[in-house]
């Protein structure tokens, strides 16, 4: 057997590190002491991760012919690329060496330097008795399927999917309704530049409807996905539109010959009405009529009656087609981005805010509907009787955010869209605004200039939650027919009671409510609240855990319109990274069955989420699929013949950490610690 | 009787998606907490095999910190229930082992939770110094096994008739 | 002249022996090869027989039993030095078996139940002594161990021969197999080599059938209907140990829907039989909140004893802390 060589780096990390553990002597600690352990030598350096750093490590391990190397430093999640990639570029498998994390757990954390010196060395000698069972180690090579599933058709996604297009490869975008959009349709005007949504979305919107690369789905939901990064089988479920997209013309004569009225509570909010065959909006993408079975004549009475649609249908064949089924469709994909954005939080949970009670208590969404030119007041901002104008409106923020009743999230834009809100309805019915804050956040890019404006434009600005909107008059003066917003103003040190004849919600965006089951289908992980966790909080914002699926917009946070535009590009980016390298090379933390040893016993069967274990019936033992498998190691430590192997986890290379981390304690009596 | 406080030592498991990022945290936050626990990091909690923690024991160890991303929000989807799994059922041999459930505590720890972490930690550092030291005493090395700290990687040779 | 042999019993039950004698006529074979020098349940002879020997003059000694008292200890060292190869044979001499099981409890305790129990026709409190003055002179007796050790913790062993017992077909194979290295007809199996047993677990020679495994709920034999006679039985709520013990068995008491209890010791390169078992049954227990996986553990009543029936005195821990305690 060859005799293993170690080289041990101590680095000082300037004084981040040197400040706290006496670094030196975890180097003659490394030399001296855990000599007969393999160590060939150890220096310490001020920063490890300097080129000169790196240079001294690649110089030992040509000519001292170092065999493993550990760098005692920060956090491997920092670093550990570095570290190999000098070993590899030295001759050294990059596997081979280890991170032994002395700065963020121990001498951040830790002020005696005693303490944190003993313990920097406890974790070198665990981290050198690990190396020293390190293999060498191969990255896995999966080829990248170029095309890519795009999940939900608002702003993110269609701009996601609009710049993997523009590069040359197929997407496939798919909308669980009828059009492309999202909440940004909705909207009436965007802050701080009031430039009208409609006008900007819809270009992009028709973009992705027309781009030959982008292969729409609407109307849509995925199932299931199985495979892996570069390689996904992706199961669809479309939902019937009782249109033949094929045939129609989009020329709206079955919606117009529709005799069933109903409130559309989706587009509209609830403040608008539809037919039963409808256009989801009127810019609506694609440009195809979506019947509703729920309210349709034919389908209610039982499939019989009316047909009123299918009537007048000037097109040949007849475009509506009463017999369509909810259909599956099969995608092949190499990355996923989800783009699922966010739900509305139900302002009726608020009990003491009337909304659902109080007619004239709305949601921002209502306020942008009835703010639309579009929109069913046809621009018009009225009370709920649809005609009187309200002379004055309060304007309430974080209503279900930044409350630990509902959400301790801060929903980032209701700040903003209350600022756009109060200066819409100012320059559109000149009532008197009163807008209730705690704070007030308007941090982006001309933002802050814009609630200047709306100071400017006379708007009254009272800092504090509200505790009620009530309909009940009080004090004397009060009148039957107003509303009563009672408010601690926490500047003037008063309590107020504010008469308004209108109040506007600005209601929290919620996660989705079935994320978590979205999470499961596309094997990300989710965080209690709902929101989807992404790779790494700053670095690496797009990224999920799961290599090959990206996250954009609301999903994975509340956020503005460029954010989320932003994320949207930048998830394409990352996915149009992976298309170009064609192959990519992933971590080989993996794990394999030793057939002569599997027994044939099952049980580690049903442990993986991946299904990378399957049972080969004719030989009588399990196997594993490394291009499923993510490494977690369950079934390794599950496995009781031991038949499992966790390459870069392994039994040896644990158990001899766990040796080595407490060495210090059977060199000398317990008692001295 | 002067004897010097007991300070406790502890192994702490920690996945490389939560807890450890958790403990990275704490690190970068500068949250103050006692240099008791010295860790190792595994890909999830689901990796930790009850013969970790138990090797931990009987080296020398006080304690045993098993940290993993909370329920449902595992990284690998589920895995931190089977560790819930094995806690549960090792707590009930240990016992008969005459050690103390507090002395193998099962912690969860997202990412963004380095204060939480560091938490636990105190915490536990607390508890084990109320309970004072385990030092299991030490295993007699079999003479055949001298070296190996390992499973041994002596051939097998299968005899059949 | 022929080699020696020797088989000699420490804390055991005597089934080892028996065992060997039931391979029936291919004893013989063994009579033939050896000069049986040593092997108290078979003839008589006496310690100074052994000590008078020559270090190394015996060829091989099977030893089968755990090391509980003095007098175990001892003979582990004296046959140690008189062999050229030593063989732990069977459970107790490997892994502790059943008489390590006793490390669950300490000595006193122990010494309580045998002696102040029900069972006990000792009247009133009485203990053995290691040293009594009779009129005959000072009669000893050998002294009782804190805890039972496996004989590899005591004294440093060649190769290890598992089961309780070893399964009479195994036995003449590692016989056939020493008789033809003592010839020079084979060559010796390396250092720490298992003899006699399977490479993967019992589950492999278990011609039950199995699926993926979900456990949700646990019980004892007699609670259960009856059991379907093909389908392994741990899906049928029945605790087995076999898919953590070494196979080698030929699955026997599966087979006749028993389930296995471990007693061929932990698979190749396990550390710990029990540790292995414990992980794997509790992985598959179908409950994702505490209090449900608690439910379903009930039905495993004791955790120590079912996991480490045989392996306790070899596995990690090895013993109750307060029996260990006394050994310091």
């Amino acid at each position: 057997m060859v005799q293993e060589k170690v080289g041990v780096y101590v680095c000082h990390c300037g004084s981040n590190i040197a400040g706290v553990v006496d670094v030196g002597d975890v180097a003659r600690f490394a030399a001296e002491e855990l000599k007969d352990r393999g160590v060939a030598l150890a220096r310490d350096y001020t920063f490890m991760c300097s080129v000169s750093g790196q240079d001294m490590i690649e110089r030992d391990i040509r000519e001292l012919g170092l065999t493993r190397v550990v760098v005692a430093a920060c956090s491997p999640h920092l670093h550990e690329a570095t570290f190999r990639g000098a070993c590899a570029r030295a001759g050294l498998n990059p596997y081979l060496s280890e991170m032994a994390s002395i700065r963020e757990h121990v001498a951040w954390v830790h002020r005696d330097p005693q303490a944190a010196t003993a313990k920097a060395k406890a974790i070198v000698a665990g981290t050198v008795a690990r190396v020293l069972r390190n293999e060498p180690l191969q990255a896995i090579e999966v080829p990248i399927d170029a095309r890519t599933l795009v999940v939900g058709g608002g702003i993110a996604g269609i701009q996601a999917a609009l710049e993997v297009a523009e590069a040359g490869y197929d997407v496939h975008l798919i909308e669980r309704e009828p059009s492309l959009g999202g909440h940004m349709a909705q909207f009436d005007k965007t802050f701080p530049t009031l430039d009208c949504a409609a006008c900007i979305l819809t270009p992009k919107m028709a973009a992705a409807g027309a781009h030959p690369k982008i292969h729409l789905h609407t109307w849509s939901e995925v199932e299931k996905v199985e495979g892996q990064v570069g390689d996904y089988t992706v199961h669809v479920r479309r939902k019937p539109r009782y249109v033949d997209a094929d045939v129609c013309t989009g020329c709206g004569i079955c919606v117009e010959k529709c005799p069933v009225v109903v409130v559309d509570d989706t587009f509209e909010a609830g403040i608008g009405y539809r037919k039963a065959i409808y256009w989801p909006f009127a810019q609506a993408v694609p440009n195809l009529p979506v019947l509703d079975p729920a309210t349709c004549t034919y389908f209610v009475g039982g499939k019989g009656g009316c047909r009123a649609c299918e009537k007048f249908c000037p097109t040949v064949p007849n475009s509506i087609r009463f017999d369509q089924h909810e259909e599956p469709l099969t995608l092949r994909v190499g990355n996923i981005i989800l783009a699922t954005g966010f739900d509305l939080f139900d302002a009726r949970r608020v009990a003491q805010y009337g909304y659902g009670r109080l007619a004239n208590v709305f949601t921002s969404l209502e306020l942008e509907r009835m703010c639309s030119a579009a929109g069913p007041t046809g621009g018009k901002v009225v009370l709920r009787d649809g005609h009187t104008t309200p002379r004055s409106v309060g304007i309430v923020h974080c209503v279900g955010s930044r409350d630990r009743n509902y959400n301790r999230h801060c929903s980032a834009i209701c700040c903003m869209q209350s600022l756009k809100t109060a200066h819409l309805i100012k320059e559109r019915t000149g009532a008197e605004v009163y807008d209730f804050y705690i704070d007030m956040r308007s941090p982006g890019k001309e933002y802050d200039e814009f609630y200047q404006r709306v100071l400017d434009d006379g708007v009254h600005f009272i800092r504090g939650k509200v505790a009620e909107i009530s309909d009940v008059p009080l004090d004397p003066g009060e009148e039957d027919g107003r509303l009563y917003v009672q408010v601690e103003d926490t500047l003037a040190g008063l309590r107020r009671r504010i008469p308004v004849d209108m109040v506007v919600l600005s209601a929290a965006l919620e996660p989705r409510r079935d994320s978590a089951e979205v999470g499961r289908i596309f094997g990300i992980a989710c965080s209690t609240r709902g929101w989807f966790i992404e790779k790494h909080a700053k670095l690496d914002p797009v990224a999920t855990m799961t290599e090959g699926v990206f996250v954009a917009g609301c999903a994975q946070g509340p956020k503005d319109i460029p954010a989320s535009v932003a994320q949207g590009a930048a998830a394409a980016a990352r996915v149009l990274n992976h298309i170009r390298q064609g192959v990519l090379s992933l971590e080989p933390v993996r794990a394999g069955v030793l057939a002569e040893r599997c027994s044939g016993c099952r049980l580690c069967n049903g442990l993986c989420p991946f299904n990378a274990i399957r049972f080969d019936a004719e030989h009588g033992v399990s196997e594993i699929n490394a291009a499923l498998c993510q490494g977690c190691g369950t079934c390794v430590a599950a496995c009781p013949a031991g038949a499992i192997q966790g390459s870069g986890f392994s039994d040896a290379q644990l158990y001899a950490q766990i040796d080595g981390l407490l060495a210090d304690l059977r060199r000398q009596p317990a008692e001295a610690t | 009787m002067t004897a010097p406080a007991f300070e406790p030592v502890i192994i702490g498991f920690t996945c490389n998606w939560c807890s450890y990022r958790a403990a990275d945290l704490a690190g970068t936050a500068r949250i103050e907490y006692p240099p008791n626990v010295r860790l190792i990091r595994v890909m999830c909690s689901g990796r930790v095999d009850p013969a970790f923690v138990l090797k931990a024991l009987a080296d020398g160890a006080d304690g045993v910190l098993i940290a993993g991303c909370h329920p449902g929000e595992c990284h690998y989807l589920e895995q931190n229930y089977k560790a819930l799994r094995r806690h549960r059922l090792l707590l009930r041999t240990l016992a008969q082992l005459g050690i103390e459930a507090e002395r193998v505590r099962l912690a969860w720890a997202s990412a963004a939770e380095g204060a939480r972490f560091a938490e636990e930690v105190r915490d536990m550092v607390a508890l084990l110094r109320a309970l004072g030291p385990l030092r299991w005493p030490a295993r007699p090395i079999p003479a055949a096994h001298a070296q190996a700290t390992t499973p041994t990687q002596a051939a097998v040779t299968e005899v059949t008739t | 002249m022929k080699p020696r042999f020797a088989m000699y019993w420490a804390a055991s039950c005597g089934g080892c022996e028996i065992a060997v004698l039931n391979i029936d006529e291919r004893v013989l074979a063994l009579d033939a090869a050896f000069d049986i020098a040593f092997w108290p349940a078979a003839m008589d002879a006496k310690y100074r027989d052994v000590e008078a020997l020559e270090d190394g003059a015996i060829w091989v000694t099977l030893f089968n039993g755990g090391i509980r008292t003095d007098e175990n200890e001892h003979m582990a060292h004296l046959l140690r030095r008189k062999s050229r190869l030593l063989v732990a044979f069977g459970s107790c001499a490997n892994e502790g078996c059943i008489p390590g099981l006793a490390n669950l409890s300490t000595r006193a305790d122990l010494l309580r139940a045998a002696y102040d129990g029900p069972g006990s026709e000792h009247p009133g409190p009485a203990r053995p002594q290691t040293a009594w003055d009779a009129a005959e002179g000072t009669l000893t007796l050998p002294a009782l161990q804190p805890v039972l050790r496996t004989l590899d913790q005591v004294v440093e062993v060649d190769y290890h021969v598992p089961g309780c017992p070893p399964e009479s077909h195994q036995i003449a194979a590692v016989l056939d197999l020493l008789i033809a290295v003592a010839r020079g007809e084979s060559e010796a199996p390396p250092k720490g080599a298992v003899l006699g047993a399977g490479a993967s677990t019992v589950c492999d020679e278990c011609p039950r059938s199995r699926d993926v495994k979900r456990i949700r709920a646990l019980a004892r034999i007699q609670q259960l209907p009856p059991l379907d006679a093909n389908l392994c039985l741990l899906e049928q709520g029945l605790m087995c140990a076999g898919p953590a013990t070494r196979g080698g068995c030929d699955a026997r008491c599966p087979r006749v829907g028993a389930p296995c209890i471990g007693c061929y010791g932990a698979a190749p390169d396990v550390l710990d039989q029990g540790a292995r078992l414990m992980s794997a049954i509790a992985s598959v227990v179908d409950a994702d909140d505490a209090e449900h996986i608690d439910r379903v553990l009930d039905g495993l009543p004791d955790p120590a004893g079912t996991f480490y029936r045989f392996g306790l005195a070899r596995s990690l821990l090895r013993a109750h802390r307060a029996a260990l305690a006394a050994e310091e």
